[in-house]
């Protein structure tokens, strides 16, 4: 052991040549500090999104016969387009593997840090690269395709003139998802290659704790659909430039066949999006409850299994588009399918709770909000899964909520209960209770104020993406109550980033190894953790959530089921 | 936030089979890449198979023998030179690498003149006039000098297919230039062979794609 090893990674570096300020983090192969920096910069690209959503509902306060425009409809497109691939590429998907995982898995697992360092550092600087370029796409006019850029309309949708060039800012933003995708797929090898090789002594698989377990399956699709979406954007690219006519029938293409490509990537990105929430929530539920997770095997076999399945039934993003009926009754029956290990983990998740030492922390605060969310989310997942309700519901404001329901309300949330759960352990510092509880009060009610009244809407036949709609009763209504939950949803999300600016700032120092009691590894080591995490070499000899043993553990003086050599 | 300059020096850890797997897993991509590619082929081929044969005709069918060759001969001084270096002959590493590095050029080159023909008969983009004039792409400008339906997918699937594995030549030469370089600066030693087996391996892979590209554009006539 090294004497140099003490300090937390906060005062210790990893690089010899910058040691202050903004390069000591940018130019840092920490696995600790890139998580921080995705964090800074997904919030930040968060935060604009959220503002592009504001914009979106405010909108839609008024039907335009009243002669309300806020944005006009070329504009309307362009913003719901950025605030998909801005929430989509830059958020959700890379989203808790790149922020939480990155900076709890080596812990989690009691490894120095991953399998590569540096590979690791360049998967940031692709995301950052990837991220600016989208975001600089809206200045150079902007997309009006939506995030799936589904042609004909993708190749044929007009560039704009800036200063006299003309600018294809389509192929731009798909570029730049291109360059995102390759820091996906470089994480994801990453993460896999760690978790077999550098997990401690004693850390045999199934005492991983779920987390891991989530982001081992995430990783994994990361790894298998991404380059196919990559390429498939890239021709698009190519069909703008060369028209080839791949999906062009007057050439003897087929549009439908972008769509299939693009579903194959896209419906396991749901997965990759909504795997590691459900990690983070299978670690805040035993520890609120301060009891083991009920049916730990299945929930990590779950996991494997939602990943797998989530392969295959992309299909069903096209129940319209006049696949056969065969293929539509398999995919039809993959999706409910996949509804199975789903289900499984929520009723895991309740049977935990079930006798359990309940504690109302934050974290957990919005643990519970997402299982109700996602029941939701999941559960009108399969009215749409159904072939007959589906053509009725495909393309209304009923999927728009589904999909802010499980992507929201699902992943969203439990990024934010894991930051919340995680905050003193990376920071050293902790947040204000009061005015986390507060900022879920907001949250919460606002989200579902938002997006109950869409799933009606959408029932009702008012078709998603229009800037518009006609000036009825029980559109007006209920589109005004939606657009009223936006502003207490948007003030909720303020509350969260400021609950943590405010945190970090000025919050009260800590270092206080495991405030919350829990039994899992992350949570055994200083806070903040040190440099390479561990003082010394680690051997596990506990199941990840015993908490019989780990209360036997600290009663006897050990750090809980950690043996220190 | 007190900075204090503790700097700590990594302490080396290398994971040879770590890497290697984290390889390997990076070559998956490489091939799933591909691998959209192969499917687009394989339906619009199913559609269109009269067409698909008559455009193949027109493909130099000695040429891609001679490319394919060129290739499979590089492949296997690849695994000389891996051979050498492991069996501590470092120089006779180097040469070999030459041999591979030389093969790829001549590939390039050959690819080179057959794309330039196929561009003088205008098999590829009747629409750059198109593109010239600002009207973008066919949907809103079918033009009338196409070719028939079938075949323009033929030529366009060809143009990027082996576009797309030229670029990967490209990027397996310059892996190899940088190799030479190491080998002869001595970081790259027979102790320490790791760096040239993987780029063994990645060359090996844009071989083995061109062992599937040959048949489907060169042999289906």
């Amino acid at each position: 052991m090294e004497p140099s090893q003490s300090g937390s990674y906060l005062q210790s570096h990893t690089s010899s040549r910058w040691t202050k300020g903004f390069m000591s983090w940018f130019m840092s192969t920490d696995h600790k500090r890139i998580g921080i920096m995705y964090g800074v910069s997904m919030f930040s690209f968060f935060g604009l999104a959220v503002l592009l959503g504001f914009f979106i509902k405010l909108q839609k306060l008024f039907p335009a016969a009243s002669g309300w425009e806020i944005i006009p409809p070329e504009l309307y497109g362009s913003f719901f387009t950025l605030h998909a691939v801005i929430m989509i590429f830059l958020f959700i998907v890379p989203g808790a593997p790149a922020i939480l995982g990155n900076f709890f898995l080596p812990l989690q697992i009691g490894a120095k840090d991953v399998a590569f360092p540096r590979v690791n550092l360049l998967s940031y600087w692709l995301y950052l690269f990837g991220a600016v370029m989208a975001v600089a796409g809206i200045v150079l006019g902007g997309a009006d395709t939506g995030w799936t850029f589904t042609p004909p309309y993708s190749v044929t949708t007009k560039t704009i003139s800036l200063f006299g060039f003309t600018v294809d800012s389509v192929s731009w933003m798909l570029v730049a998802t291109f360059i995102l995708g390759w820091g996906t797929i470089l994480t994801g090898i990453n993460f896999i290659v760690t978790i077999h090789r550098m997990r401690a002594e004693g850390m045999t698989f199934f005492k991983m704790p779920l987390f891991t377990w989530s982001i081992y399956a995430t990783s994994w699709l990361q790894v298998l659909a991404t380059p196919v979406v990559g390429i498939t954007l890239l021709m698009i690219v190519i069909e703008r430039i060369l028209p080839v006519g791949f999906f062009d029938p007057a050439k003897g293409g087929d549009p439908i066949l972008f769509q299939h490509l693009f579903w194959i990537y896209s419906h396991p990105a749901v997965y990759i999006m909504i795997l590691p929430s459900m990690g983070l929530i299978s670690e805040i539920i035993p520890t609120n409850s301060q009891k083991s997770i009920f049916g730990y095997k299945s929930i990590a076999i779950a996991s494997c299994s939602i990943a797998g399945v989530g392969y295959l039934l992309w299909a069903h993003h096209m129940f319209t588009t006049g696949i056969s009926d065969f293929a539509a009754i398999l995919f039809s029956f993959l999706t409910f399918l996949v509804a199975i290990p789903t289900a499984i983990k929520v009723f895991n998740w309740t049977a935990t709770l079930y006798k359990g030492s309940i504690v109302l922390t934050p974290p957990m605060l919005f643990a519970l909000a997402f299982i109700f969310n996602f029941s939701i989310g999941g559960l009108t997942g399969m009215f749409l899964g159904s072939l007959s309700t589906d053509i009725h519901l495909h393309d209304t404001d009923f999927v728009v909520a589904h999909f802010h329901y499980t992507m929201f309300g699902g992943a969203a949330f439990g990024i934010i209960a894991g930051i919340y759960h995680y905050f003193s352990k990376m920071f050293g510092k902790m947040y204000s209770m009061k005015w986390a509880n507060r900022s879920f009060i907001f949250m919460f009610i606002g989200f579902n104020t938002l997006y109950f009244p869409m799933l009606i809407l959408g029932f009702f036949g008012m078709p998603r993406r229009y800037h518009t709609y006609p000036d009825i009763p029980v559109y007006n209504n209920l589109q005004m109550l939606s657009t009223f939950g936006s502003w207490i949803l948007v003030t909720g999300v303020v509350l969260v980033l400021g609950t943590w600016i405010h945190g970090l700032i000025k919050g009260k120092r800590t270092t206080e190894q495991n405030p919350w009691n829990s039994s899992t590894l992350e949570w055994q080591t200083a806070t903040p953790p040190t440099l390479f995490n561990f003082e010394e070499a680690v051997v596990v000899t506990r199941e990840p959530y015993d908490y019989h043993g780990f209360r036997e553990d600290v009663k006897n003086g050990k750090a809980a089921g950690v043996i220190h050599d | 936030m007190t900075e204090q300059t503790a700097t700590v020096e990594i302490p080396h850890h290398h994971d040879e089979t770590g890497t290697r797997l984290g390889f390997w897993l990076f070559l998956y991509t490489e091939l799933f890449l591909f691998a959209a590619f192969f499917l687009i082929y394989a339906v619009y081929r199913s559609n269109y198979l009269v067409e698909f044969r008559t455009a193949a005709e027109s493909l130099n069918t000695g040429i891609g023998t001679q490319n394919t060759i060129i290739l499979l001969a590089s492949s296997l001084t690849m695994v000389l030179s891996l051979n050498a270096l492991k069996a501590g002959k470092a120089r006779m590493a180097k040469t070999f690498l030459q041999f591979t590095i030389t093969l790829g050029l001549a590939f390039l080159v050959i690819k080179g003149f057959e794309w330039g023909a196929k561009f003088d008969h205008h098999l590829f983009l009747q629409t750059t006039k198109g593109i010239a004039a600002g009207e973008g792409s066919l949907l809103l400008n079918p033009s009338a000098e196409m070719l028939p339906v079938g075949q323009v997918l033929f030529f366009g699937l060809y143009f990027i297919m082996t576009g797309t594995h030229a670029l990967h030549i490209v990027i397996g030469l310059i892996w190899m230039i940088i190799v030479y370089v190491w080998i002869s600066k001595g970081s790259i030693n027979p102790d320490n062979y790791g760096t040239l087996e993987r780029c063994g391996l990645y060359w090996h892979l844009v071989d083995l794609i061109w062992i599937f590209l040959f048949p489907l554009y060169y042999l289906v006539a």
